[in-house]
């Protein structure tokens, strides 16, 4: 057991750090409800840990650091309510709001009020960025600079929108709750895109300022590890699942030079085994439930890919399988291409190329670079040099990121180079 | 971080109201002050006296110049500001929210420079 007082003096303010970095979050989550609003909260947040500064090292640390920054806050929040009510005059009618009596702060309480917060900064009234800043802000405890620094915006504008959604959400009065289970599979889908979208703002940018973006793919990995552990949805199981298999192959996705590396090509010494293994069991898990949605079916993927030894022992078969069940659940354009994509290297160049063909003639797909690079990719292996090198500059006029653009002009140059070996 | 919450008046809409009006607004100034010292956000707050009782120096070519007071078109003035340690910048827009001259004039919240990040390429 551990005593009461802990520990007083130098070592209650490293304590104090710990509490900041592992209950802030539950702290405001829990003070949100009680205080029913993110103002009154975050003030009664800050004014907590102001006080625990100043208590902890002279009283040293208490048992349940949650608990006590809870009650402090509140404290803290209805002292305040009383000097505002003096100034203006309204003593009598806040007196009674702050005499509710105290509901005791229980650990139970800590899980249902943490999905509040997430469900609340997820709401899907609110506009798409400003959800992905609320939750960063809110749940992830990011500051707005660092939120701005992430996504290359001016802090200002990243300000905004969180005031706006805050606005929003106190305007119209948004439930702080977790939705009824009836409800529960629609908003869970916003909480969980906006966690994915978060890692793959981390993920996709190769280019710019690096350090960040590794905390955003951190952070929703965190976020979604949350969720799942409080939902243990099998959607929530996916997602996770899903960045973790990503994540893993962080190392090798890129080389020295900062040049896109494909998966194919990847050194696969490079992965991270530990991270593979977590999401094979969260996979399994996920898999177990009745229901099978996207995000497992796209976790399942690509653990086959990483399962195999090397990328000329992958089980192509399988993959295709799980494209069919895909494109079933949630079928979508960029589903129908890598479908194709597999079909190709299950059944050999012209299978594929018919099936992207095909994918292509589905519409949809015209602005999206990766598809015509595929069809490239096709046309090359079959010796169709020309038509190869015009898809491959129609994917080079679409492509936005260096890092892809750099790849594409090497794929043209290497073309370029094979039809002149050939003709000597 | 800190931020400087820098408030402009028009002077005619705080001390055209009569003392009273002034009176309760100095005190809610007071205690709003108090309350950021409390909480651990104040480092510093000045009101400034009106551009009437201000000079402006420039130096050029050498040569120092004095004039008398910034004239501005606008009527809103710089009258004093409170430089403020918050976790972000929402959390500086929160409690320059709470100023009470907020509710007659403008805050501008500004960061303060933080020397380890690159400085403007104008």
């Amino acid at each position: 057991m551990i005593p009461r007082r802990q520990r007083t003096g130098a070592g209650a303010l490293g304590a104090l750090e710990a509490a900041y970095r592992t209950e802030a979050r539950r702290v405001l989550a829990t003070l949100v409800r009680l205080l029913g609003g993110f103002e009154p909260a975050e003030e009664a947040l800050h004014d907590a840990f102001a006080a625990a500064a100043e208590t902890w090292p002279r009283d040293g640390v208490p048992a349940n650091p949650y608990g006590w920054l809870v009650s402090a806050g509140r404290f803290k929040a209805i002292d305040r309510w009383r000097r505002q009510a003096r100034l203006a005059g309204a003593l009598p009618e806040l007196a009674a709001l702050a005499e509710t009596p105290q509901e005791p702060v229980m650990p139970e309480h800590i899980k249902d009020d943490e999905l509040r917060l997430i469900f609340t900064c997820c709401h899907p009234a609110l506009a798409p960025d400003a959800r992905i800043a609320l939750t960063l802000r809110e749940v992830g405890g990011l500051t707005t600079e660092e939120i701005a620094r992430a996504y290359l915006a001016p802090t200002p504008t990243v300000a905004q929108r969180i005031l706006r959604a805050k606005a929003r959400i106190r305007d119209e009065a948004i439930p702080y709750e977790v939705p009824a289970p009836a409800e529960l599979p629609a908003r869970l889908e916003s909480v969980l895109q906006v966690v994915y979208l978060i890692f793959n703002e981390g993920y996709a940018a190769t280019a710019g300022p690096g350090l960040m973006r590794d905390d955003l793919c951190a952070e929703a990995i965190r976020l979604g590890a949350l969720v799942a552990d409080l939902l243990g949805d099998p959607e929530a199981l996916g997602l996770l699942a899903l960045m973790l298999l990503h994540q893993a192959r962080r190392a090798a996705r890129v080389d020295a030079a900062g040049d896109l590396v494909l998966l194919e090509d990847q050194d696969r010494s490079l992965w991270d085994r530990d991270r593979i293994a977590e999401a094979q069991g969260l996979i399994e898990r996920a898999l177990g439930a009745r229901r099978i949605g996207p995000y497992v079916l796209q976790a399942a993927i690509a653990a086959v890919h990483v399962e195999a030894p090397s990328a000329g022992e992958t089980d192509w078969p399988q993959i295709v399988e799980l494209y069919d069940v895909l494109r079933r659940v949630a079928p979508s354009p960029v589903v129908t291409l890598n479908r194709a994509a597999a079909i190709g290297m299950r059944d050999g160049p012209q299978a594929g190329l018919a099936a992207i063909e095909a994918a292509l003639g589905d519409g949809g797909l015209d602005a999206y670079h990766l598809a015509h690079a595929a069809r490239a990719d096709m046309q090359r292996r079959l010796g169709l040099t020309e038509p190869a090198r015009v898809s491959y500059r129609r994917a080079l006029e679409l492509a936005r990121q260096p890092a892809e653009r750099r790849f594409l002009e090497a794929r043209l140059a290497q073309l370029g180079a094979e039809e002149r070996a050939a003709e000597d | 971080m800190r931020y400087v919450c820098l408030v402009y008046f028009d002077p005619k809409t705080v001390f055209g109201r009569g003392d009273e009006a002034r009176a309760i607004l100095d005190h809610e100034s007071g205690a709003y002050d108090k309350e950021l010292s409390a909480s651990g956000h104040m480092v510093a707050a000045e009101a400034l006296r009106l551009p009437d009782q201000a000079m402006t120096v420039r130096v050029r070519d050498g040569k120092m110049s004095a004039t008398d007071g910034p004239f501005m078109e606008t009527k809103e003035v710089l009258g004093g500001f409170i430089l403020i340690e918050a976790r972000d910048l929402n959390e500086a827009v929160r409690i320059a929210a709470g100023i009470p001259l907020a509710k007659l004039g403008a805050i501008e919240v500004r960061p303060v420079v933080d020397f380890s990040q690159p400085r403007p390429q104008l």
